[in-house]
């Protein structure tokens, strides 16, 4: 009986196709939106786990002023906060909590090897920053002890700059001119693809930090540091030991505020990854709101097709059909409307998430949990909105339904 | 004596109340026994279809009793009454009353779904009964490419697939012409004579009732004429 049910329903959806196909669209639209969305706000957490992953735990930023999200203002009431010198790199790296430290310099530059040129970023930094980064050499080799200690003009290229310059040939020992240095490059970084808000994390050089320095910017300055910590260590005490520190090297009395920002990286990831959750919560509640319209779209061409069937309800019910055996013939073909709408949407959603990821290079993190919550969710729509339709069909007077023309 | 197939004491049906009060049957009582072929006639308006739905158990009398084989209809609920049309009785309409987007088979194997019979057995009683309605080899076409009396003969077929006490036929050949109409009659004669079903029929036509074993007339509501109630007072 349950099987005749299902395969009447089927047959009444295939007879109307167009028309079967448009009530579900509400509702495969609600299911794709909401699926596509939390699979790429997942795809996203995943992302920003595993960059900061890949930044080791017990990795400490140091910055100069205070720690904000999004881009370093300066200024403020205190004017430029001070900057940090290679000193403090030294004094930060004989602490007990700490393995090493990696000094940064950025600099935007210009950088040209034959005919081709191309915009980037120059790292000024110390070979400990590949320790830190947990980021290998490709092809050729790193810095060594004496290139930075002498500032050496030698780099080592990302994957985009290596492609802008040399396509796919081997650059190693080849020389390129950044800005009007001419450089040495000594190897090719591994590529590690685009970062937690879709930077390309290729598209840079890396150089000895007193070359980028001396010779590009200037001046004795450090931006920031990057510290790894023992792994007997806990990133409060590291975060504890380097405050002090500065506070001694500047000399900041007791109850002044520090004027540089220590920040463990596992406390951005969870900041980050806070964010998308609320973000794709938010993004699929909008979502769900269509699924719930489609749901009414569904209920409305139900109570058409019971108006229009009425005559076949009294026949059924002239028959020997019970009441109850009608309101389970509408209600089933409402679920399997809306289950097939679900499947659609699934597909879709799926979809659009595969798509999405390609272009925001994120991992496509499908999960099933959402996907099975999605058909649930669907079935559910089905039963709701299909229960008053068929309801209605239920309850209509035989001799009525079989005068209805 | 065993309790007549069906049974009428002082059956009334009322719609409406107050002004628009309509009193569609006004104190019937009347036997029909098993195997017996009726013909109900009367105006339109006279109560006749309203006796029929009751007798289907489509309708309840809103005053008096209905017995079928002796069990009171106006006491038993939507579903129970459901139950007994799927098990006991068969109908056939004037329009015919097909699924129209169903293949002659599936409109015969309709009732037998309601039963609850597996899907070989219910093809199987279908096309027995589309055999005895002469439509063999007619089981996939659609009622649109069947003629009205081939249409009538499927809605018989379904009426009989269920193998019913009673079948009854509201003006089956209201929508037919002459030829078709005789043809009708003489099936629903066979059915009566060789398979002992009892047929009650609504037709205002004297040549069609004439195919009756008994014919009944109302007026107004009332019984006006019935050969079993004159020789039974």
């Amino acid at each position: 009986m349950i099987w005749e049910t299902v395969t009447l329903a089927f047959t009444a959806i295939i007879r109307n196709k167009l028309r079967s196909f448009l009530t579900v669209l509400g509702v495969v639209i609600g299911v794709a939106a909401v699926i596509a969305m939390v699979t790429i706000g997942q795809g996203s957490s995943a992302q920003v786990s595993a960059s900061v992953e890949s930044l080791g735990t017990n990795v400490l930023s140091l910055r100069p002023g205070k720690f904000r999200m999004g881009p370093p203002t300066g200024g403020g009431a205190g004017g430029q906060p001070p900057r940090f010198d290679l000193k403090d790199a030294e004094a930060i790296a004989v602490l007990s909590a700490v393995a090493y430290v990696a000094p940064q310099v950025t600099t935007g530059v210009t950088v040209v090897a034959g005919n081709a040129n191309s915009t980037t970023t120059g790292y000024g930094t110390t070979a400990d920053y590949l320790k830190v980064q947990n980021w290998t050499v490709a092809l050729g080799r790193g810095f060594s002890d004496a290139e930075q200690a002498a500032g050496t003009p030698v780099c080592l290229l990302g994957q985009t700059v290596r492609d802008d310059l040399f396509g796919k040939s081997d650059p190693v020992g080849e020389r390129i001119r950044v800005r009007t240095l001419s450089c040495q490059v000594i190897g090719v970084m591994t590529a590690r693809g685009a970062g937690s808000f879709g930077q390309d994390q290729d598209d840079l050089i890396l150089m000895p930090i007193k070359t980028v320095q001396r010779r590009l910017v200037g001046n004795s300055d450090v931006e920031s540091l990057t510290i790894a910590l023992r792994k007997s260590a806990t990133s409060a005490e590291g975060v504890d030991q380097v405050s002090q520190l500065m506070r001694d090297r500047r000399r900041i009395a007791l109850g002044q505020e520090d004027n540089f920002s220590v920040t463990d990286m596992a406390e951005i990831s969870s900041v980050l990854t806070g964010i998308n959750t609320v973000l794709t919560g938010l993004l699929s509640s909008v979502a769900a709101v269509s699924l719930l319209v489609g749901g009414i779209g569904i209920m409305n061409i139900m109570l058409v097709s019971v108006t229009e069937r009425t005559r076949e309800i009294g026949i059924r019910l002239a028959v020997g059909a019970t009441a109850g055996q009608v309101l389970m013939q509408f209600l089933v073909e409402a679920v399997v409307l809306s289950l097939l709408g679900g499947v659609l949407g699934i597909v879709a959603g799926l979809g659009l998430a595969l798509v999405g990821s390609v272009l925001l290079s994120i991992p496509f993190a499908p999960s099933g949990a959402v996907v099975a919550l999605a058909f649930g969710f669907s079935a559910l729509v089905g039963v709701v909105f299909g229960y008053f339709p068929a309801r209605r069909a239920a309850r209509l007077d035989p001799i009525e339904a079989l005068r209805h023309q | 004596m065993a309790e007549p197939l069906i049974r009428f004491r002082d059956v009334a049906r009322v719609y409406g109340t107050g002004e628009a009060e309509v009193r569609a049957l006004a104190g019937v009582s009347l036997t029909i026994e098993r195997g017996e072929f009726v013909a109900i006639m009367g105006a339109s308006g006279s109560g006749k279809s309203t006796a029929m739905n009751i007798i289907g158990c489509l309708d309840r009398p809103t005053a008096g009793e209905y017995l079928f084989q002796g069990v009171p209809v106006q006491g038993l609920d939507a579903d129970q009454r459901a139950l007994l049309r799927r098990h006991t009785l068969g109908f056939v309409f004037q329009g015919f009353n097909l699924l129209a987007r169903s293949t002659a088979l599936e409109n015969v194997e309709l009732p037998l779904i309601y039963k609850g019979l597996p899907r070989a057995q219910r093809v199987a009683l279908a096309r027995s009964a589309l055999n005895k309605v002469g439509l063999s080899g007619r089981e996939n076409s659609d009622p649109s490419q069947l003629s009205g009396g081939q249409q009538q003969r499927v809605a018989i077929a379904r009426a009989l697939a269920g193998n019913p006490r009673v079948i009854l036929a509201d003006e089956p050949t209201g929508n037919l012409d002459s030829r078709r109409s005789h043809e009708i009659l003489k099936l629903l004669q066979a059915l009566n004579r060789d398979e002992g079903i009892t047929i009650v029929m609504v037709t205002h036509e004297e040549d069609i009732a004439a195919y009756a074993g008994r014919r009944i007339v109302f007026a107004d509501g009332q019984l006006v004429d019935d050969p079993v109630k004159e020789a039974r007072p």
